[in-house]
């Protein structure tokens, strides 16, 4: 593979690095979990029964999985706001294409293309247009609720067929299914982060642009593939949601975006970009859920909940930024 | 007027300035020259408040001052030019000029427009440089943001004004405008400090010069007393130290040759050859055009005409991918800019180019890739804990020998190395220095663009030299120096 010519020879020293582990020491957010989980535990018997702890799961699901295409964007200095907004759209689509007339598939890979399609225009917005991807999101976030209110006619979407609402609603051994869907997504976009040549290129695109260029690397390519991935994502939980709703509701992911990139930045993931993983995101996502979870079980008004929720963001970055010092 | 006794400095591994004596007499212009490196504008910055000396005493008008920021200095009346123009661009001429100190209503808190807008016309008008006031600064040439800029330092109404090469981004017309303003000013008892590689018009225009080397003081000259010869022996003749012995090496055939390279203003018509085994050596002064030249050779910006062919074949580099492929890598002159992954680890920094090689049915494989990037560790001695460690936290010698890794994973018959030594200390540029010899010993043409002098004369096969944006010289390695380089770098000799 490497052919260095007439050098002395080397001795193959194999400095062997993290490439197959998740190096756990860098997730110290997974302590602030735990500690939440313990607390928690402590503090309210409920938490920890089974029944409540699976709830929490499914709930955190549809963020996490969304935090995953977001992540992908962050690390690029890039964000997506038009999460929520495709959770809908997607929602109305594939709603309208899961009654009983049509095989299960069909509305399937129609919600996953309006995904793909809504992300595709974001990332050729800003990759090709130049325009920041904070205001090409933007536009996308106003724009697809928009379309998803006039396709619905502002109405919920009905007649679901049955195994349409498996997908959020039902259990595979006891485990909720959306559970499983959120799994195999981190399974897919851990592996495309870390072990693939798109994955090298997103970082390298987030931890310098400019060298990426002189690199070689198509960066407005990956930028495409980044932001329709993240389409794709939205996607997944807006079919995962519209299942569990049994509706494809025009108003629903509100501020779903907002939870996915808290998730994401709570998990690790830099806004100055070149950095985040998938395992991170999952955890910051967990750390927002069980947290909502837990002020609920404890009959804490869920206004102070939001403003916990605030706060929690900071103090977690700035958490990370003192470690990296 | 300026009296700086016995100035020294210290940067971390460098010795900017050393006992450096500099004085200035009033109402008159001083051309203060040296290479670049030489520690000019060190010693200004320390004069206007930006650094502080380590050792050493400024007087000015007769008494002592120890100036702790710019504002001091303005006070004092020192104001000063500087090369790299930044104006706030979408304020207007006016607002730019009186930035910080906006002519207020009596007293009150808010900026008094009209009478700034009228300070700025009488300001111009005496100047004679016919801009609208209300124009803003985005919508000027650089020529006539360089006029404002002069218009602001002279504004402080200072007495001595330091002017950083402000002919730099102008065209003669205003050249002859602002020696015409500089000359006014010397009448009113003004002094001037003028930074400049420009011979012709530091003879035109100064009245005393000044040349500094390596950080120390060469000598203080009357202009009518020296000559252009004279200046250049100041400026470079010294013992080489610090040269590496480059060992001899096969040269072999053309394998790149560049025809009729043109980009805009920013190169006309250069033809350079290259052969396998060879250093080439690129020199200039800042500005001359040389990275550009290699920017569109690499395909990041493609030049507007010119051919390139490689092995004797015209080939078609539209892209920094087409060069890769081409097996040409570009180790580039600010490696925080657009060389180094800083978040990303030393094993990412080296493979990102190369990842194809190791790809297998769409994933990677790390041990592959881990072995290879181990071995570049271990051949080119790259002091790291490991192939994890982010690359940031390495020292600037051993990120650019991670950089040169990166071109070596990808087999570059062609390495093109812009100030490959630049901002290192001295015993990592000796290994540099030897890894480049046995770079070309191993066949790879090598095409080194830098601004120091014995770097070009110790490492070079052949030089060339360019001089705003055209090659102005050639000379093989038996007939370089010093002195014939820097003439043909400051466009002596055509």
């Amino acid at each position: 593979m490497l052919n260095i010519g007439n050098l002395n020879e080397v001795k193959n020293k194999t400095v062997r690095t993290n490439s197959y582990k998740i190096d756990l020491k860098n997730f110290q957010t997974i302590f602030i979990l735990l500690g939440m989980i313990v607390l928690l535990s402590i503090l309210t018997p409920a938490f920890l029964q089974v029944r409540n702890l699976m709830n929490v799961v499914r709930q955190v699901s549809l963020t996490a999985i969304i935090g995953m295409g977001v992540t992908m964007c962050i690390i690029t200095t890039g964000i997506d706001l038009s999460s929520g907004s495709v959770v809908a759209l997607v929602g109305v689509v594939a709603a309208s294409f899961a009654s009983d007339q049509y095989p299960l598939i069909v509305s399937i890979i129609i919600g996953l293309a309006v995904g793909a399609l809504a992300g595709f225009i974001n990332g050729s917005i800003s990759a090709l247009g130049g325009i920041p991807p904070f205001i090409a999101t933007l536009g996308m976030m106003l724009a697809a609720r928009g379309v998803a209110l006039i396709l619905s006619d502002g109405k919920p979407v009905t007649n679901i067929s049955s195994s349409f609402e498996f997908i959020g609603g039902g259990y595979i051994l006891r485990v909720p299914v959306p559970i499983y869907i959120m799994l195999l997504c981190a399974v897919i976009s851990h592996i495309l982060l870390k072990h693939t040549r798109y994955g090298k290129y997103v970082y390298a695109i987030g931890g310098n642009q400019q060298a990426a260029i002189v690199s070689g690397i198509n960066v407005k390519k990956y930028l495409i593939m980044v932001y329709t991935f993240a389409g794709i994502m939205s996607a997944v939980s807006g079919i995962v949601l519209a299942s569990r709703l049994s509706a494809g509701q025009p108003t629903a992911g509100v501020n779903y975006e907002m939870d996915a990139i808290a998730s994401s930045v709570i998990g690790g993931t830099s806004l100055a970009g070149g950095i985040g993983t998938i395992p991170g995101t999952i955890i910051g996502a967990l750390i927002i859920g069980v947290l909502n979870n837990g002020l609920v079980l404890l009959n804490v008004s869920p206004y102070v909940q939001q403003v916990l929720k605030g706060v929690i963001i900071v103090v977690a970055v700035l958490i990370d930024k003192r470690k990296k010092r | 007027m300026l009296e700086m006794i016995k100035i020294s400095k210290e940067f971390p591994g460098v010795r900017a300035l050393n006992n450096v004596d500099f004085r200035v007499r009033k109402g008159t212009i001083h051309a203060l020259m040296g290479e670049n490196g030489a520690g000019k504008s060190t010693l200004m910055k320390i004069l206007i408040g930006l650094y502080k000396a380590d050792s050493g005493e400024i007087k000015f008008n007769g008494e002592l001052v120890k100036f702790q920021s710019i504002q001091d200095a303005l006070n004092a009346g020192i104001s000063m030019i500087h090369q790299e123009l930044s104006p706030v661009p979408y304020m207007t001429v006016a607002e730019n000029i009186f930035l910080g100190r906006e002519p207020r209503h009596k007293n009150s808190f808010w900026v008094n427009d009209r009478e700034m807008e009228r300070k700025t016309v009488e300001l111009l008008k005496q100047l004679e440089i016919s801009i609208d006031p209300r124009e803003k600064m985005l919508n000027l040439s650089t020529a006539y943001m360089q006029m404002v800029e002069i218009a602001k330092a002279i504004s402080y109404d200072s007495k001595l004004i330091i002017m950083d090469e402000p002919t730099s981004a102008i065209t003669e017309k205003e050249v002859e405008h602002l020696f015409r303003i500089i000359k006014w000013l010397k009448s009113k008892g003004v002094a001037i400090i003028y930074i400049s590689h420009k011979m012709d018009e530091i003879f035109k225009i100064a009245d005393e010069i000044t040349v500094l080397r390596d950080g120390e003081l060469v000598d203080t000259v009357l202009s009518s007393q020296t000559s252009r010869e004279k200046l250049i022996e100041m400026m470079v003749g010294r013992e080489l130290k610090h040269l590496f012995p480059k060992e001899e090496a096969q040269i072999g055939d053309v394998i790149l040759e560049i025809k009729n390279f043109s980009r805009g203003k920013k190169f006309k018509n250069v033809n350079i050859k290259v052969r396998k085994g060879e250093i080439l050596g690129v020199a200039g002064l800042m500005g001359a055009g040389r990275t550009e030249v290699m920017e569109s050779l690499f395909g990041i910006v493609p030049p507007d005409t010119g051919e390139v062919y490689i092995n004797g074949k015209k080939v078609n580099i539209r892209s920094p991918q087409d060069a890769v492929k081409h097996k040409i890598g570009f180790l580039t002159e600010d490696r925080k800019f657009s060389g180094l992954y800083l978040p990303l680890s030393v094993k990412d920094n080296m493979s990102i180019v190369n990842i194809n090689n190791y790809i297998k049915t769409g994933l990677i494989n790390h041990k592959a890739l881990e072995d290879d990037c181990n071995k570049l560790v271990e051949m080119l001695n790259i002091k790291t804990p490991g192939l994890d460690q982010i690359v940031n936290n390495l020292s600037g010698g051993n990120q650019q020998k991670v950089l040169i890794a990166r071109w070596l994973l990808i087999n570059a018959d062609i390495l093109i190395l812009d100030e490959p030594t630049r901002g290192i200390d001295v015993g990592a540029k000796a290994e540099i220095h030897r890894l480049m010899s046995n770079l070309a010993k191993q066949g790879k043409a090598i095409i080194m663009i830098s601004s120091e002098l014995p770097e070009i004369l110790g490492m070079s096969d052949r030089i060339v030299v360019m001089h705003e944006g055209r090659l102005t010289g050639e000379l093989s390695r038996a007939e370089a120096s010093q002195e014939n380089i820097m003439k043909y770098a400051t466009g002596m000799v055509s």
